[in-house]
């Protein structure tokens, strides 16, 4: 029974791939994204750049704007809560929420533990920058996996390095004896049977999406030639001169990631992007992607 | 030596890979399909699970809607979940059934895109002994005479033959050894 409900999780992760998941704020904007192709959409008070604008605590979205939206789409929705916050996670199940993302964009609500989403009917998807950290998420039951990327900078940088890590030490481990197995996962911090799985599979055993500072159709495609099988957008849609385009171009750039004359004709006629953000004028608190272990 | 049928996998969007290992041990060459010369290069087409509606807006995207259609008059088509929405001859959007969706008409069938739920409500069921999932699953309400009930969960009929087409609400792709008896079914008679 176990493994159907992990099926069930992951089941729905693998009915999102080649797809575009996009932040939104009301169920206008959820509007937006569903008619511009989205695969899903994630329910939000505050798209990430407002939020580090913001400053201050950042929680849950309050439960009617999530149900609002869930209302006014028939794509998948999902929902954000605190890193460790439970009883968050609760509310957001309670509410019939299709995925919910335990997200380092909100305040972490415990800075040791995160949830054991084995506790769960709902699937979980987390952020990850490296093998270790993504294994260690996988082991307390998230059904799919992200990069944290830097999330409301509109800046790739970031979701770049934790795709290529995790790449690197997944090709590591596909080279290393079974005896140096037990090493390997001692030095990730990560369960031994999940190491063992990557040097078999040679990829994650949950699908892998990309996520944090992806702004513009290249972006998108960048993410999936690096291994990415979706992509999340957040503040790079609807903080752009016009969403509705910048929604439809990175849908149509990502259905056709490998295609170099795809990717161009998708990148035409956009206007203006998000304004981005370099990583190092960042305040090292602010910085999203430490947030979680 | 015999041929080998080229199965085209829709690959708009959607569970495209999971089908690969199952077309192989059924005997079919495993090619994911995005353009008009690859979706005319294949000798039958799976329909994945995904997301309907972003498949629907992707096909007129790309222009390939006459391309789609007139392939799937000539070839065999097994449309899943998802896929099976876009096949099936009326599409309810939803439980009320006052909003139709547009789709390729392949299967005197209705259907209701997420008939049981949302994700909480995605399950496990039993299909001629093997388990497979529903995933926010659309539900089958009508079916014509015509079509063939291969199996049914409870009333539901959620395998259905209609010549040399087949719609599953269900994933064969997800939880079973290779290849599935859907798979070898459907590949044994392209």
């Amino acid at each position: 029974m176990a493994n159907n409900v992990i099926n069930l999780k992951t089941g729905l992760a693998e009915m999102l791939k080649g797809g575009v998941i996009m932040d939104v704020v009301t169920a206008d904007q959820a509007k937006v994204a569903e008619d511009a192709g989205a695969v899903a959409v994630m329910a939000l008070e505050r798209v990430p750049s407002d939020i580090r604008a913001a400053g201050g605590v950042a929680r849950m979205s309050p439960p009617e704007l999530v149900q609002s939206i869930m209302d006014s789409v028939s794509i998948p929705v999902m929902a954000k809560c605190r890193i460790g916050h439970f009883a968050e996670a609760q509310i957001l199940e309670s509410i019939g929420v299709d995925y919910i993302d335990e997200s380092e964009v909100l305040t972490p609500a415990d800075d040791e533990y995160h949830i054991n989403k084995h506790d769960f009917k709902v699937p979980f998807v987390c952020g990850a920058k490296n093998l270790g950290e993504a294994l260690r998420r996988i082991g307390e039951g998230a059904a799919l996996m992200r990069t944290k990327g830097e999330p409301g900078t509109g800046n790739i940088v970031e979701a770049v390095r934790h795709l290529r890590a995790m790449n690197q030490a997944m090709r590591r481990i596909q080279l290393l004896d079974d005896s140096e197995l037990m090493t390997e996962a001692k030095t990730l911090g990560a369960p031994f049977e999940l190491v063992k799985m990557i040097k078999r599979d040679g990829k994650l055993p949950v699908p892998n999406f990309a996520a944090g500072g992806i702004a513009t159709p290249a972006d998108a495609a960048l993410c999936m030639q690096l291994g990415a099988e979706t992509v999340f957008v957040g503040s790079g849609i609807f903080k752009s001169e016009e969403p509705a385009k910048f929604a439809k171009a990175i849908v149509k750039a990502t259905a056709h990631f490998n295609d170099p004359k795809m990717v161009l004709e998708a990148s035409k006629g956009l206007g203006i992007a998000m304004t981005g953000i370099e990583i190092s004028k960042i305040d090292a608190p602010m910085l999203m992607a430490n947030r979680g272990w | 030596m015999p041929h080998k049928p080229i199965i085209g996998v829709l690959a708009l969007q959607g569970c495209v890979d999971r089908h690969q290992p199952h077309i192989e041990a059924a005997g079919g060459v495993f090619r994911a399909v995005k353009t008009a010369a690859e979706i005319d290069g294949a000798d039958a087409y799976i329909l994945p699970g995904g997301e309907s509606t972003t498949m629907l807006k992707l096909i007129e995207t790309f222009g390939l809607w006459d391309v789609l259609a007139s392939n799937f008059a000539r070839k065999s088509v097994w449309g899943i979940c998802a896929g099976s929405i876009l096949m099936a001859d009326k599409v309810w959007v939803d439980e009320s059934k006052t909003k139709t969706q547009k789709s390729f008409g392949l299967m005197p069938v209705e259907i209701v895109r997420n008939g049981y739920g949302r994700q909480l409500d995605s399950h496990i069921g039993t299909i001629a002994g093997y388990e497979v999932s529903f995933i926010r699953a659309p539900v089958v309400t009508h079916v014509a005479d015509t079509v063939e009930i291969l199996a049914k969960e409870g009333d539901i009929p959620v395998w259905l033959k209609y010549g040399q087409h087949r719609l599953s609400s269900f994933h064969a792709e997800l939880t079973m050894d290779y290849p599935s008896p859907m798979h070898r079914d459907f590949i044994s008679q392209v």
